[in-house]
């Protein structure tokens, strides 16, 4: 009978070289799925994964439908390291969108650069608000904060669908559910003319660099990795488990609230119910697939990007489903996953 | 936050030089027409009525059509329109609200390209839009509901309350009062398009509160089969439904986009196009009843046979005045009818609706 058994110790080449080894079987897979699909192989690859890069707007499309993922995962892996399971991102994500809109409609009809400078700030506060209610839960009352999360995201959810039905709708837009169309003074600066790469890249890149000096320099990032890695340790050296829930959760719901705002005042330039899109929980992937690490968010959000625009391609050149994505997201964790298996245990015939 | 660094903006500029070098220009067919779907082609509902409209002006034009469906309404959006316009379709149709403001952006960046939006309100210089005068087939569906139901209760499974689901929700209770002055409609809003889940558990609301006729303003089956486990009558909306209740399914309210793209897609091709804000219905052959029923007496098959022809010919409108709202107030005097303007905008319900709107 096949058994797994623990191996001694885990590889520490092999969990930095697993993501790339579930990027090939996610590719291979795709090969297969093509030849299945009766699409020609090669074509397909070319399609899905360069066609999309082929001019300086699919390039910076990459890099912009990147940034929100990179945003996210960034905030989760902070919390995640300490085995703080904020699962929620997407609701404080869609709060930081509703608190920068708030900004730009209050200003509407004004100029001048502190309506965008407010409108990051009511974001990362949004964001960190609706964290801070699994984080107040968890501390006070020792609630999981997984479940917590999660939960909030409907209640965002019902509250943007409610916002721009009613208070936040645009008054003249025949009662359709979405907010004014933002002024210029409330849209993030383009980065390259003729694209939609803006200011919000920039953030993203920013974020990665001081994620990476907190995570890997900074004695409080030490902390948390040591209660990621031992609880016990941790409380014996005296480091405040409190403070590591609410910094953990903090992080993540304020980047995911810049994210929500970076969407609205980029490429969305208004409110409407469709604002989350998903980021939220995609960023979860990103986190995983990149093992946690900020360089590793850096190119994995860059290929999650990728397989989004590559799968519109596959619609409109190869007759492909829209599902098409979607499938290789799961190839991609599914693969990772199982090698995660193999990285920490063996195969064993053993009879029984 | 302006970015005054120029280094920055520079650094990045050619970064994306350099990734775009890496992979060669690729060279694709010419496309003729794309269209933009919000949702799985599916078997039935409002993204399959589209697409029947399509292929049936592919065989008509002879130009190959390309779709992407299931594309969110937000940005996401844009850079599928903009991908289509950019591999030179003639014609571009986006078929939800939601992609407006995108489609909008892009037809501003492709002059020579004709955009057309469904369901929408803004125009541009090359960007016309189109809908369909749903409330036509809806007052016909209530002339039915009104004769039919024994309760004189009736109920109606809703999305959005925006002036096209509401001119649905107000046009079937006139036309079920104007021939059962008895007859009073409950209205749920399940708040999604698509939600078969919801919208079942609605449907089994309704009749719970003694609903015998019941119809919906979603996307999926799940009303008209909740109908016929139950029992009960219900009408189907976009497509016909009648193969998911076959006892239930009275008729349906269905879109025919086929005609339309057909004469825009001609007049692109010959260069003929201008944008244009068309709303057709019976007359324009955009609307039409799915086949009735045979437990629809013969005599009000007939009688809805002649309405039809009525509202072709303009002489039977669903807001033919008095129209009262639900506070009593006079929205339409007798003798006149309701003008476009005031249909487009329509935030309210007419007497006898007895739910109440949230405000």
């Amino acid at each position: 009978m096949l058994r797994l058994e623990r191996r001694a110790e885990a590889s520490a080449v092999m969990s930095y070289a697993s993501p790339l080894l579930a990027i090939i079987l996610m590719l291979i897979g795709g090969l297969i799925l093509f030849s299945a699909l009766g699409k020609d192989p090669i074509e397909g690859f070319r399609i899905f994964f360069i066609s999309p890069l082929s001019d300086i707007y699919g390039v910076a499309e990459l890099f912009l439908k990147a940034t929100p993922l990179m945003l996210v995962a960034i905030g989760l892996a902070v919390g995640f390291r300490a085995n703080i399971w904020n699962i929620g991102a997407e609701g404080q994500y869609i709060m930081g969108g509703v608190a920068a809109s708030a900004v730009a409609l209050y200003f509407y009809e004004s100029e001048g650069p502190h309506i965008l400078f407010l409108m990051v700030v009511a974001g990362g506060i949004g964001g960190m608000l609706w964290a801070s209610v699994p984080a107040f839960l968890k501390t006070r009352f020792n609630t999981n904060e997984i479940l917590v999360s999660l939960m909030l995201v409907y209640v965002a959810q019902l509250a943007v669908s409610w916002l721009v039905h009613g208070p936040m709708m645009d008054p003249e837009g025949f009662n359709f559910p979405q907010s004014r169309m933002f002024e210029e003074s409330a849209l993030l600066p383009m980065l390259v003319e003729g694209t939609r790469l803006n200011a919000a890249f920039l953030f993203a890149l920013s974020a990665l660099v001081v994620g990476y000096i907190f995570m890997y320099r900074s004695f409080f990032g030490f902390q948390m990795q040591v209660a990621g890695y031992a609880k016990d340790a941790a409380r014996y050296a005296g480091f405040s488990a409190k403070r590591m829930i609410w910094i953990g959760l903090l992080s993540g719901g304020g980047m995911a609230g810049i994210a929500g705002m970076s969407e609205v005042a980029g490429p969305m330039g208004q409110l409407t119910e469709h604002v989350s899109n998903n980021y939220g929980f995609a960023g979860i992937i990103v986190a995983f697939v990149a093992r946690l690490n900020p360089v590793g968010i850096f190119f994995a959000s860059l290929l999650m990007a990728l397989l989004y625009l590559g799968g519109e391609q596959a619609q409109q050149y190869m007759n492909l489903p829209s599902s098409i994505s979607n499938v290789f997201q799961g190839m991609l964790l599914l693969f990772l996953l199982g090698s995660d298996v193999f990285i920490n245990y063996r195969l064993k015939w053993k009879n029984s | 936050m302006v970015i005054k660094n120029k280094l920055a903006k520079t650094l990045v500029t050619t970064a994306l030089v350099a990734v775009a070098s890496l992979f060669s220009a690729t060279s694709m067919a010419a496309e003729n027409v794309g269209f933009v779907y919000v949702s799985p082609i599916g078997d039935a509902g409002w993204t399959y009525q589209h697409d029947l409209g399509r292929l049936q002006m592919e065989k008509a034009t002879g130009v190959t059509t390309k779709y992407v469906e299931n594309v969110p309404e937000g940005p996401d959006a844009e850079r599928v329109i903009r991908e289509m316009a950019k591999r030179g379709d003639k014609v571009i149709f986006a078929t939800s609200f939601g992609y407006m403001n995108p489609m909008l952006k892009v037809s501003k960046q492709f002059p020579n390209t004709a955009f057309v939006h469904a369901t929408g309100y803004k125009m541009g210089k090359n960007m016309g839009l189109y809908n369909a005068r749903f409330y036509e087939g809806r007052y016909l569906t209530g002339v039915i509901a009104g004769e039919m139901t024994k309760s004189n209760v009736l109920g109606y499974v809703a999305a959005f309350p925006i002036p096209e689901v509401l001119q649905g929700i107000n046009a079937f209770i006139q036309g079920a009062r104007s021939v059962n002055p008895k007859a009073e409609l409950r209205v749920i809003w399940v708040n999604s398009w698509f939600d078969p889940g919801k919208e079942r558990q609605a449907s089994l609301t309704l009749m719970s509160q003694d609903a015998d006729v019941i119809t919906h303003h979603t996307d999926s089956t799940a009303v008209v089969q909740a109908a016929e486990e139950k029992g009960k009558y219900a009408f189907g909306y976009h497509s016909d439904m009648s193969k998911y209740g076959s006892k239930a399914h009275l008729t349906a309210t269905t879109h025919h986009w086929g005609n339309y793209y057909t004469k825009v897609v001609k007049a692109a091709m010959s260069g003929n196009w201008k944008p244009e804000n068309i709303w057709g219905g019976y007359k324009e052959g955009m609307i039409a009843l799915a086949p009735l029923n045979p437990a629809i007496p013969a005599e009000l098959q007939s009688r809805i046979a002649s309405m039809e022809k009525q509202i072709a010919a303009g002489t039977l409108h669903p807001f033919k005045g008095p129209v009262v709202d639900q506070d009593g107030k006079t929205r339409v005097a007798a003798g006149q009818t309701m003008s476009d303007g005031d249909l487009s905008g329509m935030d309210y319900y007419v007497q006898g609706v007895v739910s109440k709107l949230a405000k």
